[in-house]
């Protein structure tokens, strides 16, 4: 599936949305990882601040969900973000579909920002960041309100 | 009794790397026996006439109920393929309940979603010089490569295929597939599926999982337990008679085990739990360890020393007598109190423990002996073609010395009947007619012994036909006190002799 991945990163790199950052340079090399940059919105909780998010692709990729996790020292402060950078979505398991991309993943984490109205932690984020595997995607999501 | 047609018919499987031997199976079945194959009657189903099956009972309930195949699936799935059930329960309550019930989206319902998005977002990419482009590979396709569900999304046929195969080889997903655009609900029914799979292996996979629970929760139907076979079995009625597929394996109806004449399913399933629980464990406790005097639990002796602690109670014993370890004072490694009172109830109490355990393993490694023996049959098959060829050499012409092939039926029903005697003894009370069957299989295994030990005998010019006249006594033997044996205990089933043993 690299025909695919190699067009997805060129239309991202094309026609990144709002907040989206991509360094091409960063990915070239390994077509199967990427990070690529995240801002906060203006007028958001996040304004100013910088995340990393980790895309990893396996050979299944696009009929097996990506790994994507935040990386770095600086990992949102969110009720569906875990300190050691998972995030609890539900399109990044369960309800994946080859149908969607790169692209369709960045804008779900930034309306998840954007419409984030209290910066905290999960509730078992102490919990989870100590037993969870090293592989958001190892992990046997229960969904937390999407409301928040 | 239908039973030697079956395992004859079962060890010719066996035996497929050899041309004469399949060739001749139904001559030699037919030659075996008066026994009457139309006893308990069945039909062996592949799994396209499971899914016919299935697709009539959907249609029938369709009849009734007017709702979409798919949808119906589901539903009888939801009642245990019980038709009336659902029909009655669909007129007598609410649908939109039942469907809510099933984890479904009314029918109704679902068009109305389905109108509403369409509404929102194109089905699918807009055309690029005169194709599409598939969402998922991201390639231009013309339309005829193209191909979706009722909810109006598109995708290239070999994305559908990829698609299909992920959720049903790696996911094992069957009936609750749906489109694969991101929160599409519309299920992908197996019409489609199949349509568009061209991978036999995941065809299979698709068919076994959607006919499953139609199988799983028929009593009249069962499935081949060989792995990989996928035929199912349909009785006319439930009961525990002998069943062969078309792969030759022979099987309990009414339980799925191995034919396991004369004991009954529901003993035999006690013994292979029990089997499973602790027959690894118990042959190591049983050399290996004592148990504590005082508080049973299993101790391992790690070292020369005969002074035991318990490291549960932290009772002080001494390892060869069982006694409390403070008379022996000094003695350090010496007992000489082996036949103190103290010691000796000590013991006796450990006795009573070990003789069930010693009980279990006599009937144990008897039927893991016969199991083990069946499983070599191949191999004897394979040594007995050598023979039989060596004997052809030998001024005998091929028809023969197919007694020889015979006596390896004969050995196999044997030791099959044979290992499921120890099962139903072990569990057997003793009474007069016990004291019968224990003769009658006694006898047999006797015999049976003998067969297997002509049959390995280097065959020479000087013994060739006094060989085949043992033989062919011997099987013969073997046949009638398996007969024998084997109506002994039916008659006991219906005379209610039996007896059987609780809590063990
Ligand atoms: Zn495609
Ligand atoms: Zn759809
Ligand atoms: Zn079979
Ligand atoms: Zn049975
Ligand atoms: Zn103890
Ligand atoms: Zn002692």
């Amino acid at each position: 599936m690299e025909r695919r991945l190699r067009k997805e990163l060129t239309n991202l790199i094309k026609d990144p949305p709002d907040g989206i950052v991509v360094d091409p340079d960063k990915i070239s090399q390994n077509i199967t990882e990427w990070t690529v940059d995240v801002k906060g919105a203006e007028g958001t909780l996040y304004q100013g601040e910088k995340f990393t998010l980790q895309f990893k692709f396996g050979s299944k990729y696009p009929f097996d969900s990506p790994q994507v996790m935040f990386v770095g020292k600086h990992v949102p402060e969110h009720p569906h973000i875990y300190s050691n950078g998972h995030i609890c979505l539900s399109i990044l398991s369960d309800d994946w579909s080859p149908a969607l991309s790169v692209q369709s993943i960045c804008l779900s984490i930034l309306s998840m920002l954007s419409s984030c109205s209290e910066k905290k932690r999960p509730p078992d984020d102490m919990f989870y960041v100590r037993t969870a595997s090293k592989n958001p995607k190892r992990t046997q999501w229960l969904f937390h309100d999407d409301t928040v | 009794m239908e039973i030697d047609d079956d395992l004859l018919a079962n060890s010719d499987a066996g035996t497929e790397d050899d041309d004469e031997f399949v060739e001749l199976a139904p001559e030699q079945t037919s030659a075996m026996d008066g026994m009457d194959p139309e006893e308990f009657p069945y039909d062996v189903l592949a799994l396209e006439q499971v899914v016919t099956l299935m697709v009539d009972i959907i249609k029938e309930v369709r009849n009734v109920v007017e709702i979409p195949a798919t949808t119906t699936r589901i539903l009888l799935n939801h009642f245990k393929w019980d038709k009336e059930k659902l029909i009655e329960t669909y007129y007598e309550s609410d649908p939109d309940r039942i469907f809510a019930d099933a984890h479904l989206i009314s029918p109704s319902r679902k068009v109305a979603i389905a109108c509403s998005k369409r509404e929102i977002k194109p089905r699918y990419s807009v055309k690029e010089n005169g194709e599409y482009v598939c969402e998922i590979c991201y390639a231009s396709v013309p339309e005829q490569l193209m191909s979706g569900l009722e909810c109006g999304h598109r995708f290239c046929i070999s994305c559908w295929t990829h698609y299909l195969t992920t959720k049903i080889m790696d996911e094992g997903m069957g009936q609750t597939i749906s489109c694969a655009a991101h929160n599409c609900d519309i299920l992908v029914d197996d019409e489609t599926v199949m349509k568009l799979l061209s991978d036999s292996h995941v065809k299979l996979k698709y068919q076994h999982l959607i006919t499953n629970s139609f199988v799983e929760c028929n009593r009249l139907l069962r499935w081949c337990p060989t792995p990989d076979c996928g035929h199912v079995i349909k009785g006319q009625y439930v009961s525990d008679k002998p069943v062969t597929c078309r792969c030759g394996h022979t099987f309990c109806f009414a339980c799925g085990q191995n034919w396991h004449d004369p004991v009954k399913c529901s003993i035999l399933r006690k013994w292979i739990k029990k089997c499973d629980d602790d027959s690894e464990t118990s042959n190591w406790i049983a050399a290996n360890t004592k148990e504590c005097p005082k508080c049973r639990s299993i101790i391992e002796k790690d070292g020369g020393c005969n002074h035991m602690v318990c490291k549960k109670c932290r009772f002080d014993f001494c390892w060869v007598c069982l006694g409390p370890w403070e008379p022996h004072g000094s003695s350090w490694y010496n007992c000489n109190r082996y036949d103190e009172d103290e010691a000796k109830r000590a013991r006796s109490a450990q006795e009573k423990s070990r003789a069930a355990l010693q009980r279990y393993l006599f009937y144990c490694n008897r039927y893991m002996n016969h199991m083990q023996s069946l499983k070599l049959e191949n191999k004897l098959y394979a040594s007995v073609r050598d023979k039989m060829e060596e004997m052809q050499k030998h001024n005998m012409s091929w028809i023969e010395v197919q007694f020889l092939k015979k006596a390896v039926d004969v050995l196999c029903q044997c030791r099959q009947t044979l290992m499921h005697t120890y099962v139903f003894a072990f569990y057997l009370r003793k009474n007069n007619q016990s004291i019968i069957f224990e003769t009658n299989q006694r006898d047999l295994e006797q015999a049976t012994e003998q067969l297997s030990e002509y049959l390995e005998r280097e065959i020479t010019q000087e013994v060739l036909r006094d060989i085949k006249q043992k033989v062919q006594d011997k099987s013969r033997y073997c046949e009638s006190r398996r007969n024998v044996l084997l109506k002994h205990v039916h008659e006991g089933y219906e005379n209610e002799l039996w007896e059987y043993l609780d809590n063990i």
